[in-house]
């Protein structure tokens, strides 16, 4: 198996991601790219583990899944937050900080 | 009689690449349409459960690399938590659970080129610097036991700052989403 196929999956889909962050107007949908992009990152260093035959690119995966989750957490807080407020979840419409 | 038994277990083992070369494209096939029904779909609801879909190709791609470990926690971390409280976001900002039409962005077609154009540019770089370099055939399960002794010998510190972090954001978000 070439390293190159796991490579490129896991390009493939941070550039979904980075699509879904740059279109979606909803912030829980901007929230769920995210995932998606941190996803790809982590296929990277369990493949670079595996090709090196080593394990700190599982331990570092683990790593990146457990940051994921306190993101998204604190990502969701605001987004309710931001509801609670303003009545709507539309990102493009969350200036409250534009000069 | 070393070299027949040699020669059988390499057969053996390009049999088990075949095997796993399949099985990697369809997973890897249904994550990316997957994928992207989840950047398009006009439904909330939907997309949390095609974005489901990648994250089990996810695992399933862990698995197909050796990280047993890894590939549990994605499926209990992202599959069991992650989804509920996105599924909870959903419910708790949404008044209508349904088609929706206003989801995206009107210029969508930039997000699209800088997509394609970051794509190319991973593309070359990646297949520039690995683009011959192959999975060794001999490589084992990376087992649980060794992970946790990497965490917990080399990894000690930043495994207890990531704990921190957890629960400095946890606080965080109940300060933050808290009516008062």
């Amino acid at each position: 198996m070439f390293l190159n196929q796991f490579l490129l999956f896991a390009a493939v889909l941070f550039c979904i991601g980075v699509y879904g962050v740059l279109t979606r107007k909803n912030g829980v949908l901007v929230l769920m790219s995210i995932e998606l992009i941190l996803n790809a990152v982590n296929i990277n260093l369990v493949a670079f583990g595996a090709f090196n035959g080593t394990i700190p690119g599982q331990v570092f995966a683990l790593f990146v899944i457990a940051v994921a989750a306190a993101e998204v957490g604190v990502g969701l807080a605001i987004v309710l937050l931001i509801y609670r407020n303003r009545r709507s979840i539309d990102v493009s419409e969350a200036n409250l900080l534009q000069g | 009689m070393m070299a027949l038994l040699a020669a059988e277990t390499s057969v053996m083992t390009n049999n088990e690449e075949w095997v796993a070369n399949v099985f990697f494209y369809v997973i890897a096939a249904v994550a990316v349409v997957a994928a992207l029904r989840m950047v398009t779909t006009k439904n909330v609801v939907h997309a949390a459960l095609y974005l489901l879909v990648v994250l089990a190709s996810v695992a399933a791609t862990y698995i197909i690399l050796g990280a047993e470990f890894a590939a549990a926690s994605q499926l209990l971390v992202y599959v069991g938590a992650i989804m509920v409280l996105l599924l909870f976001g959903v419910m708790l900002t949404r008044a209508q659970i349904g088609h929706e039409d206003d989801l995206d962005h009107d210029q969508k077609w930039i997000g699209g080129l800088v997509s394609v154009v970051l794509f190319a540019v991973m593309t070359y770089a990646v297949t520039d610097q690995w683009g011959r370099q192959t999975l060794p055939s001999d490589r084992r399960v990376q087992r649980t036991q060794e992970v946790a002794d990497s965490i917990f010998s080399t990894y000690i510190v930043p495994f207890e700052a990531l704990s921190l972090l957890l629960l400095a954001a946890l606080i965080g978000a109940i300060v933050v989403a808290r009516r008062d």
